[in-house]
């Protein structure tokens, strides 16, 4: 089996984040890029797949340059290879824009099963595993807590807010996955030395035949109207007790659907 | 010249180092308080292949350095000593001395599950009468037809009674040398031996979520060919061994000392006296630069003598430098950094007040600070 896991480089969620230059967009220039943390499950799942079945883990990145140190920290984690498509053409990309590159980048690729995060922290639009699946003609299985290889097929169980559903896939599918299906490996030292080793294969959208034109900024279907950075934090809400306390926070909390 | 790390170095550290906020600190505190050996955190460990950091592969090992092995000691023992202690002394005296001076059978029946974590191996050396003097060895070991008959006893054993632990070995008299003097060796004496007893977990003042023994030797019968090396090299295994340990516990005591550092930065910033966070004091800054400054030098010390054990060039000086200062330094932050909590250093469920019972036994394990000025001594020539 041949499995592909898409990986994105983001700017750290735990550090401070901030906007670029042109006001809409994420500065991805500082030194605290990390891989999504929601990929990292995805890459555990594939693994996790490779320990079970001896599956061959690819890793697929569109991004800068600089995505590459995310890349071989992520292959130490055990995956076989990795396909790095670097090209200034694709920044400012939409969703779209993104899912063209990485179908044609997936069509220099052998795979059976596809995954990726459910969502990246930086832009969060949760649409690109639909988008693929779309554009490839493949069947999408998103939000997945659980994967199993079945015979000739996938079983897999999706989060929903009140439980899961099961849904089960023959041929190709591309499975986005949430941070309840595993824990990620820690790299080992021999992982990390490994890293070093495994082949990045780097491509650009010549290489891939994309029409430069048809992605990228000025080829995004969408457009950011509007950005602005993350208000200061606010001062917080004070409950003071005077006997409806416990009712004061149950209609705060509920309020701010906490519950 | 330079002391910079390598990509794989400081990927390594950084890994360990998320590892170590992630999954040890958040559940430490409670070991330690119960005084638990955390099996949980170990097999995580042994699954990220920190047992088999400087073995090769051949024999389930990560074809790691030494220097690897206490970067790693560094970032653990910056969050818990426990858990930094217990790899160290498996890695450094429960696999090394079969890994440097075992056969190939030994290698090849013990090494692969301690590479992997999965068993813990203790080195027994200290007695009841006397640690730093090691050549006063009471526990005699005889041959009897084709086996070691071992009696004796050995205190204050680090992992030897787990519930994971393979085996101990033990160093004996084994006969007595051209000289006049004792004949040291060592041999495997693996665990559920019959007459080989270990005592009940001692009640320490710190290191509480570690295995530390006392084990006794009533005519354990073990085959000829557990003995470790040379019959009559056991004294000299042992000091290599231990030469190369201090530079483990120095990178541990680097850790202990940095960490003392962290939380006291963070803590100075928060609380408040008078009206101001407390580190808006330039006593309370200073306190904190020497605290910055004792573990900086203290790590430059253990680099300095991982670079040399590496190269191959004598270290045994710059080894016991490197722990003397680092484990007097990691005292000295540990005091600090507790007088810097106020109150709430004093309880135990602040991490510097762990840091605090932990620190003092860095002055005495594999070599007291006496001891570590006695060999730099002779080392100068007295
Ligand atoms: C938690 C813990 C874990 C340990 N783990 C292990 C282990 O895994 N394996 C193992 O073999 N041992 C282990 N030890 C033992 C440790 O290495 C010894 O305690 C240490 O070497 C000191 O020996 P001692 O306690 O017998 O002290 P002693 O040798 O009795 O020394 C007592 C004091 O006298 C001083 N002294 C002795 N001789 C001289 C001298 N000539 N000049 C000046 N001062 C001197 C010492 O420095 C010390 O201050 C452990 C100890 C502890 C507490």
């Amino acid at each position: 089996m041949n499995i592909v896991v898409l990986v994105k480089q983001v700017p750290d969620s735990g550090a401070e984040r901030s906007l670029a230059g042109d006001g809409w967009s994420v500065d991805r220039s500082g030194g605290t890029n990390v891989i999504n943390e929601m990929d990292e499950y995805a890459i555990e799942e594939a693994l996790r797949l490779k320990d079970e079945t001896g599956a061959q883990v690819t890793l697929l990145t569109v991004g800068p340059d600089h995505a590459v140190d995310s890349i071989r920290k992520a292959l130490s984690m055990g995956p076989d290879a990795a396909v790095h498509v670097s090209d200034e053409a694709v920044a400012g990309s939409d969703a779209l824009g993104t899912a063209k590159v990485i179908a044609a980048a997936l069509g220099t690729l052998e795979y059976d099963l596809i995954l990726s995060g459910a969502e990246s922290t930086d832009g969060g639009v949760q649409v690109l595993p639909h988008l693929l699946a779309e554009l490839l003609d493949i069947a999408a299985l998103t939000g997945a807590r659980k994967v199993t290889v079945e015979d000739g097929g996938l079983l897999v169980e999706r989060q929903t807010e009140d439980g899961y559903e099961v849904l089960r896939a023959s041929g190709k599918a591309i499975v986005s996955v949430w941070d309840t299906i595993n824990t990620p490996r820690y790299p080992s030292l021999k992982g990390i030395m490994a890293a070093k080793r495994k082949p990045v294969t780097t491509l650009t959208l010549a290489d891939l035949g994309v029409d430069a034109a048809t992605v990228g900024r000025s080829g995004a279907a969408t457009t950011v109207l509007s950005a602005e950075p993350r208000p200061a934090r606010g001062a917080g809400v004070k409950v003071a007790d005077n006997g409806d306390g416990g009712d004061q926070l149950v209609a705060y909390l509920t309020a701010e659907k906490f519950v | 010249m330079h002391f910079g790390l390598s990509e794989e170095y400081s990927q390594l550290r950084e890994t360990v180092r998320a590892f170590a906020q992630d999954k040890v600190a958040p559940v430490i505190g409670e070991y330690y308080e119960n005084r638990q050996f955390p099996y949980e955190l170990i097999k995580q460990m042994g699954d990220m292949g920190l047992f088999g950091l400087p073995f090769s592969e051949e024999y389930g090992g990560m074809g790691g350095d030494y220097f690897a092995l206490c970067l790693v000691l560094e970032e653990l023992a910056r969050v818990d000593s426990s858990v930094a202690i217990t790899l160290e002394a498996a890695v450094s005296l429960g696999a090394m001395p079969i890994y440097r001076f075992g056969t190939e059978e030994q290698k090849a029946t013990w090494l692969p599950r301690l590479c992997r974590g999965e068993a813990l191996a203790a080195f027994g050396l200290t007695e009841p009468g006397g640690g730093s003097d090691a050549g006063a060895t009471k526990t005699k070991a005889v041959v009897d037809g084709d086996e070691w008959v071992i009696n004796g006893s050995k205190c204050f054993i680090t992992n030897a009674g787990t519930d994971i632990t393979d085996f101990v070995t033990v160093t004996a008299v084994t006969g007595t040398t051209p000289k006049g003097g004792p004949e040291i060796s060592s041999i495997i004496v693996p665990r559920g031996t019959p007459g080989f007893t270990v005592a009940e977990e001692y009640s320490k003042v710190g290191w509480l979520a570690s295995d530390t023994r006392e084990l006794f030797f009533d005519d354990v019968r073990v085959p000829l060919a557990n003995l470790v090396g040379e019959r009559g090299r056991g004294y000299a295994q042992f000091l290599r061994i231990l030469d190369e340990g201090r530079i483990a516990i120095a990178a541990l005591s680097v850790g202990l000392a940095q960490g003392c550092v962290d939380e006291s930065v963070k803590y100075s910033r928060q609380r408040e006296a008078f009206g101001r966070p407390i580190g808006e004091n330039q006593a309370i800054q200073f306190m904190i630069a020497d605290m910055e400054t004792r573990a900086h030098m203290s790590r430059l010390g253990y680099y300095d003598a991982a670079r040399r054990m590496l190269a191959g060039e004598p270290f045994k000086r710059q080894a016991a430098i490197a722990k003397l200062y680092a484990s007097e330094s990691a005292v000295d932050n540990a005091r600090a950094a507790t007088q810097i909590h106020g109150g709430y250093g004093f309880m135990n469920e602040t991490p510097v007040a762990r840091m605090w019972r932990d620190s003092k036994i860095l002055e005495i394990g594999e070599g007291t600070s006496e001891v570590q000025r006695m060999i730099i001594a002779r080392d100068l020539g007295f």
